[in-house]
């Protein structure tokens, strides 16, 4: 003990260690305060919820600090709710009807044009099918037809952006650049006080409601994907479980690896032969294909993914390792004097064996984490990740099959990949300190 | 001479006869994993139906009948069928050495939805026909890694301490990633942004007519996944390699070699690199079965049509048949590469070639 709390001192000298302590105590603290503050449920609702959760946000939308590197002022996004900002003026009719007005006004202040416009309608049953006019006010005070006779439904979604026959009156440019573009020239935005004005003539009990939204280019620190889904969630919520799946599989494999070794050294003969057999047989096995094919014919979920990777792993080559290892360690006097006194040979396995190598362990014990880690990533890369959790890989595969490096979005491939290498060279850092600290042979270097 | 050539033919036979039984061993488990919910006996009886139906369809005699008692004399026939290949006898143990051996003779029936690039159908010629390209790339990229190491480790043990040896030794952590990771880098970098090599695929998309062209165009799409095998292993490799060379080189006879004047360079290779060579040996099996489970990932980054591409396209479209016999492959693949080094190693090792305590620790 005396011994260790005189090495821990050493530590210092090894500032790789420092720097992967440090790295992976960042990763420990975002997996322990994730879960408080997104709990479990929380965030498999934002991240699964469906259009309700992630509606208002921009599609590939880039993270909001992108805007610190560009001279312009990307477009965020713009919600007018009626409740909040818009304006409702009725005025009562003849024949139990009356004429609705909804104003959406809104300031825009942005130097590009926004990704998407959407506007949503509710109305009460009454109003149902009657008609609607939707009409645009740009600051130049121009007004622009959007549509003049829309049918009212209880729950509607005018995609403006994708309106053809708009498309066609604004002279050929989409409708979310055409809507906003100055006049005198068109590549720019027009900044200043826009407003979306619906009419309709309702019955006088109708009731309406109407949001607008205006999607910007960037959202949240981290960006959205091709659901509008904000990635964030998924990589807060991707450290805890990368950091659990890693170390479950290291701490299972390396210790049921290195029980069995010693077992197997201590007891040699035919033990010591059918584990040298089951480790032969297993390098044949191809875990990796395995693993795939039980994933895709039972399941897919990260838990069982676990139970097989350790299981499939405990007969890997660090058997033959740790064999060599415990054949050493096994002729050393102490083990022929705890004989003596008539040990039994759980007690020599179990006390005088096990721990000798443990220091010996622990390099390879922390350098095997981020196999596990990246393994994770491989399967989900392969389309075979957790179907409900989302982690690192899953971002990255949506990333890679959406084609974001294809199509530009280098923030969706780049923000998993560089968590994942952090977390690998962190724990890879204190491995091969630890190496170099345990193993004296290279202390030198 | 003769007697060593002896010894080696029959460790190559033993090792053989080992590996072969080995590999039974692990298909006969993957044929027990894969059919833990009857997969295979559903892939099965969808082939014998199908057979029987084309036998009525294309016997003339039957063309007559009406369509139900066809369907009845179909079910009929499917029924006896299944009977006469001892379907309705139970999974174990009878049938699953039958499944274990059309696995290893990659009789494993039709694919589902897959096809070969040839048109075949058949599992056995879909896999075959992806198999030398994927060779192709996992040779050339290990053997590049292979010597790259082994020089520049051998390079660093010698300049030991120097500013070349830490820096590398600096950059082992970063093979805690995968050589598909790194790739994932090298197409943004060098396809997405400078676009100067290709993103992925075997060859370019009109194919070159002369050989020459072809071959060519090949080698340029290999240059960024040889690239991502080798940066995902190098370093960690190179560490533990000069690790190795050092040890060696510490030793009595080196010092002994060097004080009696021998060329550095005959030190190097003779006193050195001989000794050093079966330990790394050793190691590169082990970096080498990691990498054929790589290489999937890496086929499918990289749109390479071989194995792991087809292994990938059969996850997508669900072809039940064609994964389980990719499976069965690789098992084989992983075999081959056991045996090929430890045939190495039993050359290379004084050991195992006078016959002394042959066996690895």
């Amino acid at each position: 003990m005396q011994n260790w709390l005189a090495r821990l001192h050493e530590i210092r000298r090894y500032p790789a260690l420092m720097v992967g302590v440090v790295i992976i105590g960042l990763f420990v603290m975002v997996g322990i305060c994730t879960p408080i503050a997104i709990p479990y449920g929380e965030g498999i609702r934002l991240w699964r919820g469906g259009e309700d959760v992630w509606g208002n946000n921009p599609k590939y939308a880039a993270p909001v600090w992108f805007d610190l590197f560009t001279r312009d002022r990307l477009p965020r996004t713009i919600i007018v709710r009626l409740a909040d900002g818009g304006a409702e003026t009725d005025e009562v009719t003849n024949g139990g009807m009356k004429r609705v007005e909804i104003a959406l006004p809104f300031q825009y202040v942005y130097d590009g044009f926004p990704d998407e416009l959407k506007l949503f309608t509710t109305a009460s049953s009454q109003a149902a099918g009657r008609p609607i006019a939707i009409s645009w006010e740009t600051p130049d005070g121009r007004t622009i037809v959007l549509q003049d006779n829309r049918l009212l439904k209880k729950s509607d979604t005018y995609y403006i952006s994708q309106d053809k026959d708009l498309r066609e009156r604004l002279s050929k440019l989409a409708p979310e650049a055409g809507l906003f573009a100055d006049p005198d020239n068109t590549e720019k935005p027009l900044k200043g006080d826009y407003r979306l004005v619906l009419t309709a003539e309702v019955p006088a009990a109708a009731e309406l409601d109407a949001r607008l939204v205006v999607y910007g280019k960037i959202h949240g620190l981290a960006g959205t994907d091709h659901r509008r889904r904000d990635l964030m969630v998924a990589l807060l919520w991707g450290a805890p479980i990368a950091l659990v799946f890693g170390v479950a599989a290291a701490v299972g494999t390396t210790v049921l690896t290195y029980i069995l070794a010693a077992t197997g050294t201590w007891l040699a003969g035919k033990v010591d032969r059918v584990f040298q057999w089951i480790t032969q047989v297993n390098l044949i096995i191809p875990l990796l294909p395995v693993m795939i094919m039980i994933g895709y014919l039972y399941s897919r979920s990260i838990w069982t993914m676990l139970a097989i990777v350790i299981v499939l792993n405990i007969f890997s080559s660090t058997m033959l390792t740790y064999r060599a290892m415990f054949l050493q360690a096994k002729e050393a006097p102490y083990i022929e004097a705890a004989q003596a006194y008539g040990a039994g040979n759980l007690r020599i396995i179990l006390r005088y064996l096990m721990p000798r190598l443990a220091p010996t362990l622990l390099p390879q014990f922390v350098l095997i984490i981020p196999l596990f880690v990246f393994l994770e990533a491989t399967l989900a890369l392969l389309g075979l990740g957790d179907p409900v959790l989302p982690t690192w890989g899953k971002v990255l595969e949506n990333a890679y099959s959406g084609g974001a490096l294809l199509k530009g979005y280098y923030y969706w491939f780049l923000e998993p990949s560089v968590l994942l290498m952090t977390l690998g060279i962190g724990f890879a850092l204190i491995g091969y300190s630890l190496d170099r600290i345990v193993n004296p042979r290279l202390r030198t270097v | 001479m003769r007697e060593v050539i002896n010894r080696l033919g029959r460790y190559a036979v033993v090792r053989a006869v080992f590996l072969f039984l080995a590999v039974i061993v692990a298909i006969y488990i993957t044929v027990m994993i894969a059919n833990m919910g009857g997969k295979l006996d559903e892939i099965r009886k969808s082939e014998i139906s199908q057979q029987v139906g084309m036998q009525i369809l294309a016997n003339p005699e039957y063309r007559q009948l009406p369509p139900d008692e066809r369907l009845k004399l179909q079910e009929a026939l499917v029924a006896q069928e299944f009977r006469r290949l001892g379907m309705d006898q139970p999974f174990f143990p009878k049938r699953s050495f039958q499944y274990l051996s059309s696995a290893l003779t990659l009789r494993l029936g039709w694919a589902e939805h897959m096809a070969s690039d040839a048109g075949s159908r058949q599992v056995r010629l879909i896999v075959l026909e992806r198999l030398p390209t994927t060779l192709l790339l996992f040779g050339t990229a290990n053997l590049t890694l292979f010597f790259l190491s082994v020089f520049v480790a051998l390079f660093l043990s010698r300049r030991y301490g120097s500013f070349l040896d830490r820096l590398t030794i600096g950059l082992a952590p970063s093979s805690a990633a995968p050589g598909w990771f790194y790739g994932l880098f090298l197409i943004l970098i060098f396809a997405a942004t400078l676009r100067v090599l290709p993103w992925g695929g075997l060859v370019d998309a009109p194919v070159p007519d002369t050989s020459l062209g072809y071959a060519l165009s090949v080698l340029k799409h290999m240059i960024l996944p040889t690239t991502a095998v080798i940066l995902g292993a190098l370093f960690a490799t190179i560490y533990s390699w000069r690790t190795f060379f050092l040890i060696y080189s510490s030793e009595d006879y080196v010092e002994l070699a060097r004080a009696k004047g021998l060329p550095s360079r005959s030190v190097e290779l003779r006193y050195v690199l001989r000794p050093t060579l079966p330990p790394i040996l050793t190691n590169f099996l082990l970096v080498l079965i990691t990498m054929w489970m790589g290489q999937i990932v890496l086929e499918t980054v990289f749109r390479w049509p071989g194995l792991g591409r087809a292994y990938y396209l059969a996850i997508q479209l669900q072809d039940t048949p064609v994964i389980i016999g990719v499976t069965v492959i690789f098992g084989y693949l992983l075999a081959a590469t056991v045996y090929v080094l430890d045939f190495m190693y039993a050359v290379i090792d004084p050991r195992v070639r006078v016959g002394a305590a042959g066996r690895r620790a």
